[in-house]
């Protein structure tokens, strides 16, 4: 399929009903055979999805409620899939294993003072890591029976955390804030000992207000961030020197799309075929991609296409599914509903 | 601690003569009629704030609001000025709406639990396909764009509205509005 051609269209596959508040979150099991999605929620549930290989539908198989007394704001699978990582404005973050067809909550991390906003797993599932609007990250060690350790508590950021991000392949964490900035927190030893080694604020071409998401690609060498200043950044490193010198790489800007939202950019996602989706506050998803067209001023990037009232009220999440076969898009929205997309080419 | 009022001597203006809205010649009942300034104006326009301006932090101020029956200056936003019509922008075709308020005192401490009334009293009022920014004039208050900021940051709104004292407070707040 040849994306440039511009012969491609984003089709409802479904709508997921259930959820009676706004959807915050969407994120799919990382090695289920067949997709399972959870999606988490303003009336305080997670809810997982699955599609039927008979019939094709999806459904809603658990509803994990009981837990959470506020807002779930974030969820996350770890890397083995086995294991469902839930934020919440209540200050807790809650992991759930899965047995069968029921999960259960097997431990409940606190230590945040008000509203957690994310979580997320690192490569090895050895570490998780959270922030919160008390303007801190946490990182938390794995260990053995249930145990989650309090490794490190990271304090740089001057406002509310909105999203942490684990590398894809190498143990480096990234948050972004209500700060405008992105950090960068790595520890020089394996002794866990994470201090910020870089920030990206406007005087390195960063955002000009709240940073709302952050997505690496699948070499890990590029990453995505969008904002409410309208736009999305592209950055990158010299991942091949991350990977074997002794120090730090600084992540450099490469480009910025502007001028394609008119709403907050709330979620952007870098899929592992290089469709980049965004999820904005004008009900719409956007698609770019890379146009591949040698410039002395480096890489750019194209719009794909818009998908306008992709959903009834903003879109809080975007996420690709990392299926091998078809490409297949989830979206959450403040009308409540999770929808699945599929790209495919134009009959 | 401050004590007293934060604007001890407000300025009352007249209030507009009200338009009398021109019949409608729609008499198809399931068509709904655009949403225009005046209509959102008028929506704002019953909503009361009590300024009970005595605190000048808010944690002070969430505790004491229950101990103060009688508001000091039980005007309307629209007696003082702090929305008039020219303040609301609509586009229905859009479903976009701006509301540029004007807080009474440069420092006043209030502006956003002002912007946070005004927000929730739009959200209970609108369809939800509006799209709604909630301003502070520019040039009216001494931090006016970290105001700004919180009142248009949806998740920290969302947030504040699940405190039960704050909803508590934006409640009796716009308690005499929907009467």
């Amino acid at each position: 399929m040849d994306l440039m051609e511009k012969n491609v269209e984003l089709v409802e596959v479904q709508k997921l009903e259930g959820h009676t508040d706004r959807v915050w979150n969407v994120a799919w099991n990382p090695v289920s055979s067949s997709p399972v999605l959870a999606s988490c929620s303003g009336d305080n549930t997670v809810r997982i999805w699955e599609q039927s290989s008979l019939s094709r539908s999806w459904t809603c198989k658990t509803v994990l409620e009981e837990t959470h007394t506020r807002t779930v704001r974030s969820c996350a699978w770890s890397p083995s899939g086995k294991l469902l990582a839930t934020a919440s404005f209540d200050g807790t973050t809650a992991i759930w294993e899965n047995f069968g067809s029921e999960f259960e909550c097997i431990s409940t991390l606190e230590g945040h003072e008000n509203e957690v906003k994310s979580v997320s797993w690192n490569a090895a599932g050895s570490y998780l890591a959270t922030c919160s609007r008390d303007k801190s990250v946490w990182i938390w060690e794995v260990l053995p029976g249930n145990e989650y350790d309090c490794a490190s508590v990271l304090n740089g950021h001057t406002q509310d955390v909105k999203m942490v991000q684990w590398h894809p392949t190498i143990d480096v964490l990234f948050s972004c804030s209500y700060d405008n900035t992105i950090k960068v927190w790595w520890s020089e030893d394996d002794d866990g000992d994470y201090q910020c080694v870089q920030t990206l604020d406007e005087s390195n071409n960063g955002h000009t207000s709240t940073v709302w998401a952050i997505s690496f690609n699948a070499a890990g060498d590029k990453m995505v961030t969008c904002s409410d200043d309208l736009t999305l950044k592209i950055w990158e490193t010299d991942i091949a020197k991350m990977h074997s010198s002794e120090g730090y790489v600084p992540w450099t800007h490469v480009c910025t799309l502007s001028g394609y939202h008119d709403r907050t950019i709330y979620s952007a996602h870098w899929s592992r075929d290089d469709i980049i989706a965004s999820g904005a506050g004008d009900d719409a998803i956007r698609l770019f991609v890379d146009s591949k067209l040698d410039s002395v001023d480096g890489p750019s990037y194209n719009l794909l296409l818009t998908k306008e009232k992709a959903h009834e009220m903003d879109i809080n999440s975007v996420r690709w599914s990392p299926g091998e076969e078809n490409r297949l898009l989830a979206s959450a929205s403040d009308d409540g509903m999770v929808k699945i997309w599929e790209l495919a080419t134009k009959p | 601690m401050v004590s007293g009022l934060i604007n001890e001597n407000p300025i009352v203006y007249e209030k507009k003569e009200r338009r009398v809205r021109a019949e409608s010649s729609n008499t198809d009942e399931l068509s709904a009629e655009p949403i225009d300034q005046l209509e959102i104006f008028d929506i704002l326009f019953l909503l009361s704030l009590l300024y009970i301006g005595s605190f000048v932090s808010p944690e002070h101020f969430t505790h004491h609001i229950r101990d103060i029956k009688d508001p000091e200056h039980p005007y309307s936003l629209e007696e003082l000025k702090v929305v008039t019509e020219d303040s609301v922008e609509v586009d229905d075709d859009k479903s976009y709406v701006r509301v540029t308020f004007t807080p009474t005192v440069e420092h006043c401490s209030m502006a956003t639990i002002i912007g946070l009334c005004v927000r929730v009293k739009l959200l209970r009022s609108l369809p939800a396909r509006y799209k709604i920014d909630i301003r502070v004039a520019p040039g009216t208050h001494a931090t006016e764009d970290a105001v700004n900021k919180q009142l248009n940051d949806k998740e920290r709104v969302a947030a504040a509205l699940e405190n039960p004292n704050l909803v508590e407070m934006v409640d009796e707040c716009l308690l005499p509005s929907f009467e």
